[in-house]
């Protein structure tokens, strides 16, 4: 496989610090060093490949952008670009470190007590523990407001009922933190790895995401202690606060899936040699999608780019991060459906990447907000007339 | 044990190049530049020999601004500081030159080792560390793999040709080129990149280094580049005719005075 070249056709690099730079190359090295060699393997196998954890902990990508506690307090355009180049190798080397990051790791930050901080944020960045995030259920994925979890005081602390559905990091999961509907109102818990009545259960049968764990969690009675309540959290938008955390690193994260089609695409189209011994490049289709994919990558990469100066000066609100997810997601699989047809039969080799972000990349146009639920928060935004409640 | 690593940039792997008009040199605007690969070893044998024995490791590195980027680079892997001579108006690619520069701030340091890589990717003279040893008026060895300190002075494995390798023994101070693919290269650690803003790179100019303009112009370069082009791609077939006999003295004849394989 060709070394990877990313795409910079308005020069963005020279809008980004030496830092970042830096912290982008470094991630790009590992992933060409220590997760490519794997990726088709694990894939093939349906498996996260956890060995690499302690490596992801040890050069600081876990909650990178949260402060204290063994984070490096990273700025958010630093953060994105972490993001683009682990989803550049596959989109669950990247949902592995979302959903550690910012679905664990930012609400332990966010919502949870000094105890609680200072026990789990620096195992977690180490990469020593994984974390994952209970909130979806089987019936409740676009409406989490429904949810039938329940948690119930108790003497000895809470009673946790229930069942959550395509949980990344489940099953490999130390800690898993967790949204039920209490009395007050909905609230966060942290389930501990071997609590009883707390099962993990890996989901089988899936054609995408297949180098990332997703799980179901089962609580049958299962007893949490009050110090596990997360003491801050105050109903459903504490949950959603942690989502658009999320959200805001898969805006960055597809970019990497795009240009590692687009980079696939291009130096087969430059190499590939149909009708009268010209490359198909030559082919005036073939550079109208080629074009297609330059001019939507760069459009992204801008919209990325500005979301995270906004997101750094604090400006940043829901709704333009639901749009940043909404487009770059989109633009991405159109970039891989394309990438994957300007390689023909070969394209649905795993020998070539594109067939897998474009099988990975409709998982990530459906989670953290289906691409319709994103319309519909931007159209509830500018009209102020909700269309789901 | 302080020591200077000597770290050059160069354009990324397989880069697209593309030629100057006058045929002299690449188009450097539109590349992307990374650590030289052997001088990356280099550093990581200085880091490890820290690492065991205390110390300081130091980067030195020559080139225009845009090299600052490597030596944070350097620095956030864990080297201590960095001196940057900053060549953006003597620019040259002769070894001896380029070596007479580096010695002068060596010099000023009064190191105990120094660890140049074995070559550069882009002009792959191999030539600065031997040249630079000279001037520094140090012993030298070359392409080694593996640096045990031992008494008085450090014990190294050069790799010889066919598998072969050489134990050599050297006093101290000393300069050795390293061969790539010595060591498995760390990673710079996000906290690293983050500590590394604090580290000190200072600039050197011709002045600080006691060197006069002439001294180190192109002009005084003992080395022309006269034509840069790419490896031109030809084709050729030619069928003999006759019998076998004369066809093999006819490909016999070829293979020896023509492709000179025998």
């Amino acid at each position: 496989m060709a070394k990877f070249q990313s795409l910079d056709f308005y020069d963005i690099d020279s809008s980004l610090s030496d830092e970042d730079r830096l912290i982008r190359n470094t991630v790009r090295e590992f992933v060409d060093n220590e997760f490519m060699p794997l990726v088709r393997e694990y894939y093939r196998k349906g498996e996260f490949p956890d060995q690499l954890i302690p490596r992801i902990g040890e050069l600081g990508l876990l909650g990178s952008n949260l402060n204290g506690y063994g984070c490096a307090g990273l700025g958010a355009i630093a953060y994105g670009l972490i993001n683009q180049e682990l989803e550049r190798g596959d989109s669950g080397l990247r949902s592995f470190a979302s959903v550690q990051g910012s679905l664990v790791m930012y609400p332990i930050h966010a919502f949870g007590s000094e105890e609680q901080k200072e026990a789990w944020l620096p195992r977690l960045a180490a990469g020593d523990a994984v974390g994952c995030f209970g909130l979806t259920e089987p019936d409740f994925g676009s409406n989490p407001g429904g949810m039938r979890t329940r948690a119930e005081k108790t003497s000895d602390g809470w009673l946790l009922n229930g069942a959550k559905m395509w949980i990344t990091n489940g099953t490999l999961s130390d800690i898993a933190v967790v949204w039920a509907r209490t009395e007050d109102g909905i609230r966060g818990f942290l389930v501990e790895k071997g609590t009883e009545g707390f099962e993990t259960k890996a989901m089988h049968g899936k054609l995408s995401l297949r180098a990332s764990a997703t799980s179901e969690l089962l609580f049958e009675n299962c007893l949490i202690p009050e110090s596990n309540m997360l003491p801050k959290t105050t109903g459903l938008g504490s949950a959603l606060k942690c989502l658009t955390q999320a959200r805001y690193g898969i805006a960055w994260g597809v970019l990497g899936a795009a240009m590692a089609c687009y980079d696939e695409a291009l130096n087969y189209a430059k190499g590939r040699v149909q009708f009268s011994g010209k490359p198909i490049a030559s082919h005036q289709l073939v550079q109208e999608k080629l074009v297609y994919m330059l001019n939507e990558i760069t459009k992204a990469q801008l919209l990325a780019l500005q979301l995270g100066k906004l997101k750094d000066a604090g400006k940043a609100n829901n709704a333009q991060v639901s749009l940043a997810k909404r487009n770059n997601v989109h633009i991405a699989l159109e970039t891989a459906r394309l990438a994957r047809q300007i390689l023909g039969a070969n394209g649905i080799l795993d020998d070539y990447q594109a067939m897998r972000h474009l099988c990975n990349l409709e998982t990530v146009i459906t989670y953290e907000g289906t691409h319709d639920i994103h319309t519909l928060i931007l159209g509830s935004e500018i009209t102020g007339l909700p269309a789901f409640s | 044990m302080k020591i200077i690593v000597c770290m050059k940039q160069v354009p990324v792997q397989d880069s697209l190049l593309k030629i100057t008009d006058d045929n002299t040199w690449v188009h450097e605007d539109e590349l992307n530049w990374e650590i030289n690969e052997s001088d990356n070893y280099a550093m990581e044998a200085a880091l490890r020999l820290k690492e065991e024995h205390g110390g300081e490791v130091v980067l030195l590195s020559m080139g225009p601004d845009r090299v600052k980027e490597s030596i944070k680079q350097g620095l956030a892997k864990g080297v201590e500081r960095a001196l940057h001579i900053n060549n953006e108006d003597f620019t040259t690619r002769d070894p001896f030159i380029n070596a007479k520069l580096l010695a002068a701030a060596i010099k000023q340091e009064s190191p105990d080792l120094v660890l140049t890589g074995l070559q550069a990717d882009d002009t792959g003279f191999g030539q600065t560390g031997p040249i630079l040893a000279e001037y520094l008026g140090l012993p030298h060895t070359s392409i080694v793999m593996e640096i045990e300190k031992s008494n008085g002075g450090i014990k190294v494995k050069r790799e010889l040709e066919g598998g072969w390798f050489q134990s050599v023994e050297l006093p101290l101070p000393a300069l050795l080129s390293i061969q790539s693919g010595s060591n498995q290269l760390r990673y710079a650690t996000i906290k690293g990149i983050m500590m590394a803003k604090k580290k000190e790179i200072k600039s050197l100019t011709l002045a600080d280094l006691g060197l006069a303009e002439d001294e180190v112009d192109d002009s005084n370069s003992s080395l022309n580049f006269n034509r840069i082009f790419i490896p031109e791609k030809t084709k050729k077939a030619e069928i003999f005719e006759g019998d076998p006999k004369e066809i093999a003295a006819k490909l016999a004849d070829k293979l020896k005075n023509e492709a000179k394989v025998f």
